[in-house]
Protein backbone atom coordinates (compact mmCIF):
# COMPACT_ATOMS: atom_id res chain seq x y z
CA UNK A 1 0.00 0.00 0.00
CA UNK A 2 1.46 3.45 -0.80
CA UNK A 3 1.79 5.56 2.08
CA UNK A 4 0.74 8.83 0.39
CA UNK A 5 -2.93 7.01 0.26
CA UNK A 6 -3.27 6.28 4.23
CA UNK A 7 -5.16 9.31 4.99
CA UNK A 8 -8.00 8.28 3.81
CA UNK A 9 -8.13 5.26 5.86
CA UNK A 10 -8.35 7.75 8.73
CA UNK A 11 -12.09 9.15 8.74
CA UNK A 12 -11.27 12.05 12.07
CA UNK A 13 -8.48 13.32 9.68
CA UNK A 14 -11.01 14.20 7.22
CA UNK A 15 -12.43 17.49 8.84
CA UNK A 16 -12.11 21.23 9.34
CA UNK A 17 -10.51 22.24 12.57
CA UNK A 18 -11.53 25.55 13.05
CA UNK A 19 -11.87 26.59 9.52
CA UNK A 20 -8.46 24.58 8.71
CA UNK A 21 -7.86 21.23 7.52
CA UNK A 22 -6.82 18.97 10.67
CA UNK A 23 -3.21 18.17 11.02
CA UNK A 24 -3.10 15.97 13.79
CA UNK A 25 0.10 16.12 15.39
CA UNK A 26 -0.59 14.31 18.64
CA UNK A 27 -0.13 10.86 18.14
CA UNK A 28 2.18 10.20 21.46
CA UNK A 29 -1.29 10.97 23.23
CA UNK A 30 -3.75 8.64 21.08
CA UNK A 31 -3.54 7.43 17.73
CA UNK A 32 -6.39 8.35 14.98
CA UNK A 33 -8.29 4.93 14.17
CA UNK A 34 -8.16 3.40 10.57
CA UNK A 35 -11.72 2.54 9.00
CA UNK A 36 -10.97 -1.05 8.90
CA UNK A 37 -10.70 -0.81 12.94
CA UNK A 38 -13.43 1.07 13.62
CA UNK A 39 -15.47 -1.51 11.48
CA UNK A 40 -14.57 -4.43 13.43
CA UNK A 41 -15.02 -2.89 16.72
CA UNK A 42 -18.73 -2.41 15.40
CA UNK A 43 -19.28 -5.24 13.17
CA UNK A 44 -18.21 -7.18 16.49
CA UNK A 45 -21.35 -5.34 18.21
CA UNK A 46 -23.76 -5.73 15.56
CA UNK A 47 -23.12 -9.75 14.67
CA UNK A 48 -21.17 -11.31 17.41
CA UNK A 49 -22.01 -9.91 20.52
CA UNK A 50 -21.52 -12.29 23.15
CA UNK A 51 -19.65 -13.82 26.12
CA UNK A 52 -16.94 -15.57 25.94
CA UNK A 53 -14.99 -18.74 26.84
CA UNK A 54 -18.39 -20.23 28.45
CA UNK A 55 -21.24 -20.15 26.60
CA UNK A 56 -21.99 -23.44 24.44
CA UNK A 57 -24.58 -21.09 21.82
CA UNK A 58 -22.64 -20.02 18.47
CA UNK A 59 -22.19 -16.25 19.26
CA UNK A 60 -20.52 -17.34 22.43
CA UNK A 61 -18.16 -19.94 20.13
CA UNK A 62 -17.69 -17.24 17.80
CA UNK A 63 -16.46 -14.27 19.65
CA UNK A 64 -13.77 -16.42 21.73
CA UNK A 65 -12.64 -17.62 18.51
CA UNK A 66 -12.43 -13.71 17.40
CA UNK A 67 -10.82 -12.86 21.10
CA UNK A 68 -8.35 -15.28 21.04
CA UNK A 69 -7.73 -14.74 17.35
CA UNK A 70 -6.44 -11.31 18.01
CA UNK A 71 -4.38 -12.20 21.02
CA UNK A 72 -2.45 -15.16 18.65
CA UNK A 73 -1.98 -11.97 16.55
CA UNK A 74 -0.61 -10.31 19.18
CA UNK A 75 1.72 -12.97 20.14
CA UNK A 76 3.36 -12.69 16.83
CA UNK A 77 3.30 -9.77 16.60
CA UNK A 78 5.98 -9.22 18.99
CA UNK A 79 7.76 -12.64 18.62
CA UNK A 80 5.73 -13.92 22.01
CA UNK A 81 3.62 -17.25 22.78
CA UNK A 82 -0.18 -16.42 22.98
CA UNK A 83 0.11 -17.78 26.39
CA UNK A 84 2.19 -15.24 27.50
CA UNK A 85 -0.07 -12.69 26.34
CA UNK A 86 -2.53 -11.26 29.04
CA UNK A 87 -5.36 -8.31 27.92
CA UNK A 88 -5.12 -5.35 30.30
CA UNK A 89 -6.99 -1.84 30.01
CA UNK A 90 -3.78 -0.42 28.91
CA UNK A 91 0.47 -0.20 29.48
CA UNK A 92 -0.86 2.10 32.76
CA UNK A 93 -2.64 -1.77 33.98
CA UNK A 94 -0.14 -3.74 33.13
CA UNK A 95 2.47 -2.04 34.97
CA UNK A 96 0.72 -1.85 38.48
CA UNK A 97 -0.27 -5.63 37.99
CA UNK A 98 3.54 -6.39 37.58
CA UNK A 99 4.10 -4.07 40.30
CA UNK A 100 0.89 -5.62 42.57
CA UNK A 101 1.66 -9.78 41.45
CA UNK A 102 5.12 -9.86 40.82
CA UNK A 103 7.40 -7.00 42.48
CA UNK A 104 5.87 -6.39 45.52
CA UNK A 105 5.77 -10.44 46.78
CA UNK A 106 9.34 -10.01 46.78
CA UNK A 107 10.15 -6.92 48.25
CA UNK A 108 11.35 -6.47 51.91
CA UNK A 109 12.84 -3.64 53.70
CA UNK A 110 15.72 -1.63 52.04
CA UNK A 111 15.67 -3.42 48.55
CA UNK A 112 15.39 -1.37 45.52
CA UNK A 113 14.01 -0.80 42.26
CA UNK A 114 15.60 0.72 39.76
CA UNK A 115 13.91 2.63 36.97
CA UNK A 116 14.76 5.97 34.89
CA UNK A 117 14.70 10.01 34.82
CA UNK A 118 12.69 10.12 31.88
CA UNK A 119 9.73 7.47 32.62
CA UNK A 120 6.49 8.32 31.88
CA UNK A 121 4.31 8.83 35.55
CA UNK A 122 3.05 5.10 34.81
CA UNK A 123 6.05 3.85 35.18
CA UNK A 124 7.00 5.76 38.29
CA UNK A 125 4.05 6.41 40.47
CA UNK A 126 3.07 2.40 41.07
CA UNK A 127 6.76 1.69 41.71
CA UNK A 128 6.79 4.68 44.19
CA UNK A 129 3.20 2.71 45.60
CA UNK A 130 4.80 -0.63 46.59
CA UNK A 131 8.61 1.11 47.49
CA UNK A 132 5.93 3.20 50.34
CA UNK A 133 4.12 0.09 51.55
CA UNK A 134 7.36 -2.12 51.59
CA UNK A 135 10.25 0.17 52.99
CA UNK A 136 12.10 -0.50 49.72
CA UNK A 137 13.82 2.51 47.77
CA UNK A 138 13.06 3.70 44.03
CA UNK A 139 16.89 3.94 42.30
CA UNK A 140 17.04 6.43 39.23
CA UNK A 141 19.20 6.29 36.53
CA UNK A 142 20.21 9.84 34.70
CA UNK A 143 19.93 11.53 31.67
CA UNK A 144 22.50 13.50 29.80
CA UNK A 145 21.58 17.03 28.02
CA UNK A 146 20.44 15.16 25.14
CA UNK A 147 17.77 13.66 26.29
CA UNK A 148 19.49 9.67 26.41
CA UNK A 149 19.79 7.14 29.76
CA UNK A 150 23.75 7.20 30.73
CA UNK A 151 23.86 3.70 30.69
CA UNK A 152 27.51 3.94 31.93
CA UNK A 153 25.75 4.84 35.50
CA UNK A 154 23.66 1.99 35.48
CA UNK A 155 26.82 -0.76 36.97
CA UNK A 156 27.27 1.79 39.71
CA UNK A 157 23.60 2.06 40.47
CA UNK A 158 22.34 -1.72 40.21
CA UNK A 159 23.55 -4.06 43.14
CA UNK A 160 22.44 -7.16 45.20
CA UNK A 161 19.62 -5.02 46.99
CA UNK A 162 18.28 -4.25 43.65
CA UNK A 163 14.99 -6.49 43.34
CA UNK A 164 13.62 -4.88 39.52
CA UNK A 165 14.02 -2.74 36.85
CA UNK A 166 11.00 -0.98 34.83
CA UNK A 167 12.39 1.29 31.65
CA UNK A 168 10.63 2.98 28.94
CA UNK A 169 11.06 1.51 25.42
CA UNK A 170 11.09 5.41 23.79
CA UNK A 171 10.70 7.99 25.70
CA UNK A 172 7.08 9.54 25.07
CA UNK A 173 8.35 13.58 25.88
CA UNK A 174 11.87 13.27 24.63
CA UNK A 175 11.24 10.33 21.44
CA UNK A 176 14.69 8.77 22.51
CA UNK A 177 14.28 5.21 21.38
CA UNK A 178 16.89 3.57 24.48
CA UNK A 179 19.07 0.79 24.09
CA UNK A 180 16.93 -2.15 25.51
CA UNK A 181 19.15 -4.53 24.85
CA UNK A 182 22.26 -3.29 26.50
CA UNK A 183 20.16 -2.56 29.84
CA UNK A 184 18.35 -5.41 29.54
CA UNK A 185 21.55 -7.43 29.50
CA UNK A 186 23.20 -5.36 32.46
CA UNK A 187 20.15 -6.54 34.39
CA UNK A 188 19.90 -9.81 33.88
CA UNK A 189 23.95 -10.30 34.65
CA UNK A 190 23.18 -8.56 38.25
CA UNK A 191 19.66 -11.32 38.02
CA UNK A 192 17.45 -8.21 38.28
CA UNK A 193 13.90 -9.04 36.37
CA UNK A 194 12.69 -6.17 33.73
CA UNK A 195 9.58 -4.89 32.76
CA UNK A 196 9.22 -2.44 29.19
CA UNK A 197 7.34 0.13 28.86
CA UNK A 198 7.13 -0.16 25.27
CA UNK A 199 4.11 2.26 24.92
CA UNK A 200 5.76 4.57 22.22
CA UNK A 201 7.55 2.34 20.56
CA UNK A 202 5.74 -0.95 19.49
CA UNK A 203 3.57 1.48 16.55
CA UNK A 204 7.18 3.26 15.68
CA UNK A 205 9.50 0.65 15.44
CA UNK A 206 9.95 -3.74 15.02
CA UNK A 207 9.53 -5.08 18.52
CA UNK A 208 10.82 -8.91 19.26
CA UNK A 209 9.83 -9.51 22.89
CA UNK A 210 12.61 -12.96 22.32
CA UNK A 211 15.19 -10.75 20.74
CA UNK A 212 14.71 -8.63 23.51
CA UNK A 213 15.09 -10.69 26.03
CA UNK A 214 12.27 -8.35 27.82
CA UNK A 215 11.09 -10.26 31.28
CA UNK A 216 7.99 -8.30 30.84
CA UNK A 217 7.20 -5.85 28.11
CA UNK A 218 3.68 -3.96 28.06
CA UNK A 219 1.99 -1.57 25.49
CA UNK A 220 -1.63 0.45 25.06
CA UNK A 221 -3.40 -0.29 21.77
CA UNK A 222 -5.18 3.47 21.58
CA UNK A 223 -1.45 4.40 20.71
CA UNK A 224 -1.35 2.03 18.41
CA UNK A 225 -4.49 2.64 16.14
CA UNK A 226 -6.43 0.14 18.07
CA UNK A 227 -9.43 1.74 20.57
CA UNK A 228 -8.91 2.51 24.09
CA UNK A 229 -9.15 0.88 27.18
CA UNK A 230 -7.08 -2.55 25.51
CA UNK A 231 -3.62 -3.13 25.93
CA UNK A 232 -1.06 -6.23 26.63
CA UNK A 233 0.94 -7.04 28.79
CA UNK A 234 3.91 -9.53 27.54
CA UNK A 235 5.36 -11.79 30.79
CA UNK A 236 7.52 -14.88 30.20
CA UNK A 237 5.78 -17.69 30.74
CA UNK A 238 7.77 -19.36 33.96
CA UNK A 239 7.12 -16.03 35.61
CA UNK A 240 3.66 -15.48 34.98
CA UNK A 241 2.88 -18.83 36.14
CA UNK A 242 4.56 -18.51 39.68
CA UNK A 243 2.55 -14.76 40.35
CA UNK A 244 -0.09 -14.61 42.11
CA UNK A 245 -4.01 -13.38 40.57
CA UNK A 246 -3.63 -9.49 40.28
CA UNK A 247 -7.36 -9.49 40.52
CA UNK A 248 -10.24 -12.20 41.50
CA UNK A 249 -13.11 -13.22 39.60
CA UNK A 250 -14.86 -14.86 37.18
CA UNK A 251 -12.91 -16.79 34.11
CA UNK A 252 -9.65 -16.79 36.10
CA UNK A 253 -10.59 -19.49 38.04
CA UNK A 254 -10.93 -23.13 37.54
CA UNK A 255 -13.14 -24.15 40.03
CA UNK A 256 -14.41 -22.16 43.41
CA UNK A 257 -15.66 -23.53 46.76
CA UNK A 258 -15.49 -21.66 49.87
CA UNK A 259 -12.69 -23.47 51.08
CA UNK A 260 -10.67 -23.33 48.21
CA UNK A 261 -10.32 -22.30 44.55
CA UNK A 262 -8.18 -23.12 42.17
CA UNK A 263 -6.93 -20.49 39.50
CA UNK A 264 -6.76 -20.24 35.84
CA UNK A 265 -3.74 -21.53 33.93
CA UNK A 266 -1.78 -18.09 32.28
CA UNK A 267 -3.25 -15.79 30.61
CA UNK A 268 -6.22 -16.59 31.49
CA UNK A 269 -5.38 -16.02 35.62
CA UNK A 270 -4.87 -12.51 34.73
CA UNK A 271 -7.95 -11.81 32.66
CA UNK A 272 -10.46 -11.62 36.25
CA UNK A 273 -14.29 -10.59 34.66
CA UNK A 274 -15.52 -10.47 31.23
CA UNK A 275 -12.78 -8.69 29.07
CA UNK A 276 -12.58 -5.43 26.71
CA UNK A 277 -13.60 -8.15 23.82
CA UNK A 278 -14.17 -5.50 20.73
CA UNK A 279 -11.33 -3.78 22.45
CA UNK A 280 -9.01 -7.32 21.59
CA UNK A 281 -10.96 -7.52 18.30
CA UNK A 282 -10.38 -3.96 17.16
CA UNK A 283 -6.31 -4.27 18.43
CA UNK A 284 -6.06 -7.63 16.43
CA UNK A 285 -7.69 -5.50 13.62
CA UNK A 286 -5.02 -2.31 13.95
CA UNK A 287 -2.37 -4.90 13.79
CA UNK A 288 -3.17 -6.63 10.89
CA UNK A 289 -3.77 -2.67 9.23
CA UNK A 290 -0.11 -1.85 9.99
CA UNK A 291 1.50 -5.62 9.02
CA UNK A 292 -0.05 -4.41 5.62
CA UNK A 293 2.17 -1.54 5.67
CA UNK A 294 5.03 -2.88 7.08
CA UNK A 295 6.46 -2.22 10.46
CA UNK A 296 9.86 -1.57 8.94
CA UNK A 297 8.52 0.94 6.26
CA UNK A 298 6.12 2.69 9.07
CA UNK A 299 9.67 3.14 10.59
CA UNK A 300 11.24 4.31 7.68
CA UNK A 301 8.04 6.71 6.70
CA UNK A 302 8.54 8.36 10.09
CA UNK A 303 12.05 8.91 10.77
CA UNK A 304 12.59 10.46 7.82
CA UNK A 305 9.51 13.12 8.65
CA UNK A 306 11.11 13.63 12.16
CA UNK A 307 14.20 14.42 10.34
CA UNK A 308 12.83 17.31 8.31
CA UNK A 309 10.64 18.41 10.71
CA UNK A 310 13.67 18.79 12.84
CA UNK A 311 15.70 20.55 10.58
CA UNK A 312 13.19 22.71 9.44
CA UNK A 313 12.35 24.03 13.29
CA UNK A 314 15.77 24.16 14.34
CA UNK A 315 16.44 27.06 12.07
CA UNK A 316 13.63 29.41 13.36
CA UNK A 317 15.19 31.68 15.29
CA UNK A 318 13.95 31.14 19.44
CA UNK A 319 12.88 27.83 19.06
CA UNK A 320 14.55 24.62 20.66
CA UNK A 321 14.22 21.04 20.75
CA UNK A 322 13.95 18.98 23.50
CA UNK A 323 15.50 15.83 23.19
CA UNK A 324 18.46 15.24 21.03
CA UNK A 325 18.94 11.60 21.54
CA UNK A 326 21.31 9.76 18.37
CA UNK A 327 18.49 7.79 18.19
CA UNK A 328 14.49 9.01 18.53
CA UNK A 329 11.47 8.08 17.14
CA UNK A 330 8.92 10.13 16.13
CA UNK A 331 8.20 12.67 19.08
CA UNK A 332 9.47 16.26 17.96
CA UNK A 333 9.50 18.51 21.59
CA UNK A 334 9.95 21.97 21.28
CA UNK A 335 9.74 25.81 23.22
CA UNK A 336 10.05 28.94 21.81
CA UNK A 337 11.73 31.54 23.45
CA UNK A 338 9.24 33.69 25.87
CA UNK A 339 6.30 32.22 24.47
CA UNK A 340 4.67 29.71 27.07
CA UNK A 341 3.77 25.87 25.37
CA UNK A 342 -0.07 26.23 26.37
CA UNK A 343 0.01 29.74 24.23
CA UNK A 344 1.88 27.65 21.69
CA UNK A 345 -0.91 24.85 21.67
CA UNK A 346 -4.03 27.46 21.43
CA UNK A 347 -2.30 29.72 18.62
CA UNK A 348 -1.62 26.03 16.04
CA UNK A 349 -4.63 25.03 17.13
CA UNK A 350 -6.77 28.13 15.77
CA UNK A 351 -4.96 26.89 12.21
CA UNK A 352 -6.31 23.45 12.87
CA UNK A 353 -2.77 22.33 13.35
CA UNK A 354 -3.02 19.83 16.71
CA UNK A 355 0.12 18.96 19.45
CA UNK A 356 0.04 18.15 22.88
CA UNK A 357 1.37 21.41 25.13
CA UNK A 358 2.28 20.62 28.92
CA UNK A 359 4.56 18.53 30.59
CA UNK A 360 3.46 15.15 29.17
CA UNK A 361 3.37 13.16 31.86
CA UNK A 362 7.18 13.31 32.55
CA UNK A 363 7.30 15.62 35.33
CA UNK A 364 10.62 14.92 35.98
CA UNK A 365 11.97 15.48 32.57
CA UNK A 366 10.45 19.05 32.94
CA UNK A 367 12.88 19.70 36.20
CA UNK A 368 15.80 18.30 34.37
CA UNK A 369 15.76 20.62 32.12
CA UNK A 370 14.32 23.20 33.93
CA UNK A 371 11.27 24.16 31.93
CA UNK A 372 7.71 24.08 33.11
CA UNK A 373 6.36 22.41 30.06
CA UNK A 374 6.97 21.92 26.07
CA UNK A 375 5.27 21.77 22.63
CA UNK A 376 5.33 18.15 21.54
CA UNK A 377 4.34 17.25 17.77
CA UNK A 378 4.53 13.51 17.27
CA UNK A 379 4.10 12.14 14.02
CA UNK A 380 2.41 8.41 12.91
CA UNK A 381 1.52 6.77 9.91
CA UNK A 382 -0.54 9.30 8.11
CA UNK A 383 1.38 12.15 8.66
CA UNK A 384 3.18 13.83 5.65
CA UNK A 385 5.69 16.70 4.69
CA UNK A 386 2.35 18.66 3.73
CA UNK A 387 1.64 18.17 7.62
CA UNK A 388 5.15 19.08 8.66
CA UNK A 389 5.47 22.53 6.75
CA UNK A 390 1.83 23.46 8.48
CA UNK A 391 3.42 22.44 11.44
CA UNK A 392 6.43 24.54 10.71
CA UNK A 393 4.58 27.99 9.65
CA UNK A 394 2.18 27.71 12.54
CA UNK A 395 5.43 28.04 14.72
CA UNK A 396 5.95 30.83 12.85
CA UNK A 397 2.95 32.13 13.26
CA UNK A 398 2.97 31.93 16.85
CA UNK A 399 6.06 33.69 16.89
CA UNK A 400 4.44 36.45 14.73
CA UNK A 401 1.47 36.80 17.33
CA UNK A 402 3.43 37.08 20.07
CA UNK A 403 6.24 39.71 18.49
CA UNK B 1 -12.49 31.46 16.36
CA UNK B 2 -10.60 34.86 16.41
CA UNK B 3 -7.54 34.92 17.94
CA UNK B 4 -7.19 38.28 18.45
CA UNK B 5 -10.32 38.44 21.01
CA UNK B 6 -8.06 35.84 23.35
CA UNK B 7 -4.06 37.69 22.29
CA UNK B 8 -4.97 41.26 22.71
CA UNK B 9 -2.90 44.20 22.76
CA UNK B 10 -3.36 44.93 26.37
CA UNK B 11 -2.98 41.20 27.57
CA UNK B 12 0.53 40.42 25.17
CA UNK B 13 1.70 43.70 26.37
CA UNK B 14 0.40 42.44 30.43
CA UNK B 15 2.55 39.41 29.24
CA UNK B 16 5.68 40.74 28.05
CA UNK B 17 6.13 43.25 31.19
CA UNK B 18 3.97 42.25 33.73
CA UNK B 19 3.23 45.01 36.63
CA UNK B 20 4.22 44.79 40.30
CA UNK B 21 5.73 41.33 39.48
CA UNK B 22 8.02 41.54 42.39
CA UNK B 23 8.06 40.44 45.77
CA UNK B 24 6.20 42.51 48.43
CA UNK B 25 7.99 43.65 51.44
CA UNK B 26 6.16 43.41 54.69
CA UNK B 27 3.67 41.58 53.08
CA UNK B 28 0.57 40.48 55.52
CA UNK B 29 -0.71 37.60 53.29
CA UNK B 30 0.13 35.15 50.52
CA UNK B 31 -0.80 32.25 48.69
CA UNK B 32 0.43 30.37 46.36
CA UNK B 33 -1.87 29.07 43.69
CA UNK B 34 -1.08 25.92 41.50
CA UNK B 35 -2.68 24.64 38.26
CA UNK B 36 -1.78 20.81 38.43
CA UNK B 37 -3.36 20.68 34.52
CA UNK B 38 -0.38 22.82 33.29
CA UNK B 39 1.71 23.53 36.17
CA UNK B 40 1.50 27.31 36.09
CA UNK B 41 2.09 28.79 39.68
CA UNK B 42 1.54 32.39 40.81
CA UNK B 43 2.12 33.38 44.21
CA UNK B 44 0.03 36.19 45.32
CA UNK B 45 1.68 38.55 47.84
CA UNK B 46 -1.04 41.37 49.64
CA UNK B 47 -0.82 44.14 52.74
CA UNK B 48 -4.11 43.83 54.13
CA UNK B 49 -5.07 47.16 56.68
CA UNK B 50 -7.94 46.11 58.29
CA UNK B 51 -10.72 45.34 55.63
CA UNK B 52 -8.54 46.87 52.58
CA UNK B 53 -5.84 46.04 50.43
CA UNK B 54 -3.29 48.25 50.61
CA UNK B 55 -0.80 46.78 48.37
CA UNK B 56 -0.13 43.38 46.17
CA UNK B 57 2.47 41.69 43.89
CA UNK B 58 2.70 38.52 42.17
CA UNK B 59 5.29 36.48 41.46
CA UNK B 60 5.51 32.83 39.46
CA UNK B 61 5.24 31.43 35.95
CA UNK B 62 2.81 30.65 33.90
CA UNK B 63 1.29 31.37 29.99
CA UNK B 64 0.53 34.96 28.50
CA UNK B 65 -3.38 34.44 30.14
CA UNK B 66 -1.72 33.47 33.69
CA UNK B 67 0.80 36.21 33.42
CA UNK B 68 -1.46 38.77 32.40
CA UNK B 69 -4.55 38.11 34.32
CA UNK B 70 -2.14 38.45 37.28
CA UNK B 71 -0.38 41.48 36.21
CA UNK B 72 -3.98 43.28 35.74
CA UNK B 73 -5.26 41.73 39.02
CA UNK B 74 -3.00 43.63 41.00
CA UNK B 75 -3.90 46.69 39.19
CA UNK B 76 -7.63 46.25 39.61
CA UNK B 77 -7.71 45.68 43.60
CA UNK B 78 -5.04 47.59 45.22
CA UNK B 79 -7.02 49.87 47.70
CA UNK B 80 -10.28 48.08 47.32
CA UNK B 81 -11.71 46.25 50.23
CA UNK B 82 -12.60 42.85 51.03
CA UNK B 83 -16.18 42.98 50.07
CA UNK B 84 -15.30 44.83 46.78
CA UNK B 85 -12.64 42.57 45.78
CA UNK B 86 -15.28 39.31 46.34
CA UNK B 87 -18.00 41.00 43.72
CA UNK B 88 -15.16 41.86 40.90
CA UNK B 89 -13.95 38.04 40.93
CA UNK B 90 -17.25 37.00 41.13
CA UNK B 91 -18.22 39.54 37.64
CA UNK B 92 -14.72 38.44 36.55
CA UNK B 93 -15.36 34.32 37.16
CA UNK B 94 -18.83 35.03 35.07
CA UNK B 95 -17.20 37.11 32.55
CA UNK B 96 -14.76 34.57 31.30
CA UNK B 97 -17.31 31.48 31.68
CA UNK B 98 -19.43 33.44 29.33
CA UNK B 99 -22.55 34.43 32.39
CA UNK B 100 -23.86 37.45 32.50
CA UNK B 101 -21.66 39.92 34.24
CA UNK B 102 -23.29 41.99 36.81
CA UNK B 103 -21.10 45.28 36.45
CA UNK B 104 -18.69 47.17 34.58
CA UNK B 105 -15.57 45.55 35.28
CA UNK B 106 -13.37 48.09 33.30
CA UNK B 107 -10.08 46.57 32.03
CA UNK B 108 -10.78 43.33 32.96
CA UNK B 109 -13.03 42.59 30.17
CA UNK B 110 -10.38 42.50 27.97
CA UNK B 111 -10.56 38.56 29.41
CA UNK B 112 -14.05 37.90 27.45
CA UNK B 113 -12.28 36.29 24.60
CA UNK B 114 -11.21 33.94 26.69
CA UNK B 115 -14.90 32.52 27.55
CA UNK B 116 -15.05 30.94 23.78
CA UNK B 117 -11.19 28.94 25.18
CA UNK B 118 -12.70 26.90 27.76
CA UNK B 119 -9.49 24.74 28.77
CA UNK B 120 -8.00 28.32 29.20
CA UNK B 121 -10.29 29.58 32.04
CA UNK B 122 -8.27 28.48 34.95
CA UNK B 123 -5.23 29.99 33.37
CA UNK B 124 -7.07 33.74 33.89
CA UNK B 125 -8.83 32.63 37.27
CA UNK B 126 -5.65 31.31 38.29
CA UNK B 127 -4.07 34.33 40.46
CA UNK B 128 -7.62 35.19 41.43
CA UNK B 129 -7.84 31.80 43.18
CA UNK B 130 -4.62 32.78 44.78
CA UNK B 131 -5.88 36.59 46.13
CA UNK B 132 -8.70 35.11 47.50
CA UNK B 133 -6.93 32.35 49.11
CA UNK B 134 -4.85 34.81 50.57
CA UNK B 135 -7.52 37.28 51.56
CA UNK B 136 -9.08 34.43 53.56
CA UNK B 137 -5.20 33.23 55.35
CA UNK B 138 -4.61 30.23 53.34
CA UNK B 139 -1.55 29.06 51.91
CA UNK B 140 -1.96 27.49 49.31
CA UNK B 141 -4.88 27.26 46.44
CA UNK B 142 -5.57 25.10 43.51
CA UNK B 143 -7.65 25.75 40.11
CA UNK B 144 -8.56 21.73 40.55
Amino acid sequence: MPLSDIKSDFPTLNQKINDNDLIYLDNAATTQKPISVINAVSDYYKKTNSNIHRGVHTLSQEATEKYENARKKIAKFINSNEKEIIFVRGATEAINLVANSYVRPLLKPKDQIIITEMEHHANIVPWQIVCNEKEAELKILPINKKGELVINELEKLINEKTKFMAINHVSNSLGTVNNIRKIVEIAHKHNVRILIDGAQAVQHIPVDVKKIDADFYCFSGHKIYAPTGIGVLYGKKNLLEEMPPYQGGGDMIKSVTFEKTIYNDVPNKFEAGTPNISGAIGLGTAIDYILEIGIENIAKHEAELLNYASEKIRKIDGVDIIGNAKDKASVLSFTIENIHPHDIGTIMDSQGVAIRAGNHCTQPIMDFYSIPATARASFAIYNDKTDVDKLISSVRKTIEVFR
Amino acid sequence: MNLDELYQEVILDHSKNPRNKTELENFTHEAKGHNPLCGDQISIQIIMKGEEISDVKFTGAGCAISTASASILTEAIKGKSKNEIEKIFENFHNLVTGNKTEEDLGKLTIFEGVQKYPVRIKCATLSWHALMAAINGEKETSTE
